[in-house]
């Protein structure tokens, strides 16, 4: 098996029996960034020395048997996790030579378990965006297509899984960020619950919305990654106090049980929303089918509010976007503008010049949605109409384990098919905003191919704290289905 | 509802962002598509219905008032675009 292909159950199996040494496995997954990152855009930053460094520790410590769960584990970063002394640009000009003093809390828990940290993966600025267009340094491409985008936010990271550049990454997921990527790359990607693992360390965009997870070759990466990063921190007010089970379980349910006694729900809503491609539709029925045959039962459910899921989200998130981002002003950090008449002067011309066209967007909106007279409007309607979305995901899992879905209404567009037609990009969110509203996790597995061949994946999402069923539902679908053996031709 | 170019104006200023005519005419036109979607909410009837800022099992984090060692000026400085030694640079704010 090449490296490239290495899962990290794999590798960890691997570098833990002494086949491989972490030193072998960093360089040779640094080589594949060498030679084909030129073409795909995954990165924004690679520091050779600095992970070759840290694969020699992590040989040293598996030779001294000091070993934790990802000694030696390659694992890219999207780039607005802070890591110490690596650049952490979040893919704006405003942060461009940005060097975090402290480690965001997943990053020191990677690191304290021995991961290395092979680089930083490109994506929308800000988090902003479904297509990784919108960084200021790069356009991402899909592997399994150059020609299309590899979705985003979180692109750089799902295209860097799904090229082979890395054992597993980490993204962020605000409204599908995670989720819609690995669909599109066809990797496994994971939103967690909110306040399942904290965002100290993250850059924020929305901070209500905001939640770091894994997106991994497969589900069992997943819950070896959800694993570390889990848990109660006492650096964010918003991480909750509860117990984190060993996600791996999930596996042992599957083998023990199937999916026996599980039910599904399918939103009726979601069947008429308009322009589902057919591809995406007939990968659906197919994996709707493969979950019955294993013993889960189907059901038809209903999310009343699901039209206006997309509308609240866009005031929300940019509301909150338009608060978060005041703090990147010239004075403390990231880029200034030099030639400026007075105070205002520089935070506008530092703001203009250091942020793209989204990013002003956003901010803009959400500007205009908390202004004096457009408040109760926009901003207090949508916090209503947000409560009236979560009690719809509250009644729907009263009667099901998960509620099954795409992931996005048609497989990966072309690069630039939508760049000028915000509204039409937002619309493409809709299977994946509810989660991120309801505060409820999500995953994505591959189920099938466009007839172009480009990945296409299907959506769980479980209540609250579950992402146990999320796992073990996704484990025994991908168990079943065979995709994850498929590697794209750079 | 649609927006006006003087309020993409004056949203602007709010938000401390310079944004040119040419721009101005351009946003005015997305964010107005964006701003006619969004007036679908109207339908919605939310009367009395409480609101939700985020996902909510939170009740008060307190943590313990303890005497930490600040990570000083090399650490907190170490991003500022200008400085004079313990110092962030501006341009002058009192006229």
């Amino acid at each position: 098996m090449e490296f490239c292909e290495l899962t990290l159950a794999k590798a960890q199996k691997m570098l833990f029996d002494h086949q491989i040494s972490s030193f072998e496995l960093t360089s040779a997954l640094l080589d594949r960034i060498e030679k084909y990152d030129d073409k795909i855009g995954a990165f924004i930053t690679v520091d050779k020395d600095l992970a070759l460094d840290q694969a020699k520790k992590a040989d040293q410590n598996i030779a001294d048997n000091k070993i934790s769960a990802l000694t030696g584990v390659p694992i890219a970063l999207k780039d607005l996790l802070c890591t110490k002394g690596i650049k952490t640009t979040c893919a704006s000009k405003i942060l461009d030579n940005f060097i975090p003093q402290y480690d965001g809390t997943v990053v020191s828990k990677l690191k304290e378990n021995g991961a290395v940290i092979i680089g930083k993966t490109n994506m929308d600025e800000f988090a902003m965006g479904s297509s990784t267009e919108n960084s200021s340094y790069k356009i991402t491409t899909n592997p399994w297509n150059k020609q299309y985008v590899p979705g985003g936010s979180s692109g750089g990271s799902a295209a860097a899984v799904a090229a082979g550049f890395c054992c597993a990454a980490l993204g962020s997921d605000t409204g599908g960020s995670i989720r819609q990527p690995a669909s599109h790359c066809g990797v496994v990607g994971l939103k967690p619950t909110y306040g399942r693992v904290s965002r100290f360390g993250l850059v924020s965009y929305a901070s209500s919305l905001d939640q770091i997870g894994p997106i991994t070759k497969n589900v069992k990466d997943t819950a070896i990654l959800l694993n570390i990063i889990s848990g109660n921190d006492k650096m964010d007010s918003t991480s909750a106090r509860v117990d984190v089970p060993d996600f791996t379980l999930a596996f042992d349910q599957f083998e023990k049980g199937s999916l026996k006694g599980m039910t599904a729900g399918i939103p009726k809503e979601y069947l008429s929303v308009d322009g589902i491609d057919p591809e995406v539709e007939k990968v659906f029925i197919e994996a709707k089918k493969v979950l019955e045959d294993l013993g889960v039962q189907i059901k038809e459910i209903s999310l009343p509010h699901t039209d206006y899921v997309v509308a609240a989200y866009y005031i929300i998130a940019p509301c909150e976007a338009s608060s978060n981002l005041a703090r990147f002003d010239g004075v403390r950090y990231g880029f200034r503008e030099k030639s400026c008449e007075d105070i205002i002067d520089m935070y506008k011309k530092t703001k203009s010049a250091g942020f793209g066209p989204e990013v002003q967007r956003r901010i803009i909106i959400g500007t205009y949605a908390l202004s004096a007279g457009y408040y109760d409007a926009y901003y207090g309607k949508a916090s209503q109409v947000r409560t009236l979305i979560m009690e719809d995901f509250a009644n729907a899992f009263k009667t099901c384990d998960f509620i099954l879905s795409p992931v996005a209404p048609a497989p990966a567009f072309k690069i630039g098919e939508n760049i000028d037609d915000p509204l039409a990009m937002y619309l493409t969110d809709i299977f994946t905003l509810s989660a991120n509203m309801a505060g409820i996790p999500g995953i994505s597995v591959p189920a099938g191919y466009s007839s172009k061949g480009l990945p296409i994946g299907i959506q769980m999402m479980a209540n609250r704290f579950d992402e146990i069923s999320l796992l073990r539902a996704g484990y025994g679908f991908e168990k079943t289905i065979q995709l994850d053996k498929k590697f794209p031709n750079l | 509802m649609k927006i006006s170019m003087d309020e993409i104006g004056k949203m602007a200023h709010l938000a401390r962002l310079e944004i040119d005519q040419v721009q101005k005419e351009k946003m005015a036109g997305q964010l107005s598509h964006i701003l006619v979607y969004i007036d679908k909410l109207k339908d919605v009837d939310v009367e009395g219905g409480k609101p939700s800022s985020g996902v909510s099992f939170m009740n008060n984090v307190l943590r313990e008032d303890k005497l930490k060692v600040s990570p000083g000026p090399l650490v907190t400085l170490a991003n500022a675009p200008q400085r004079d030694e313990d110092f962030f640079i501006v341009p002058r704010v009192v006229k």
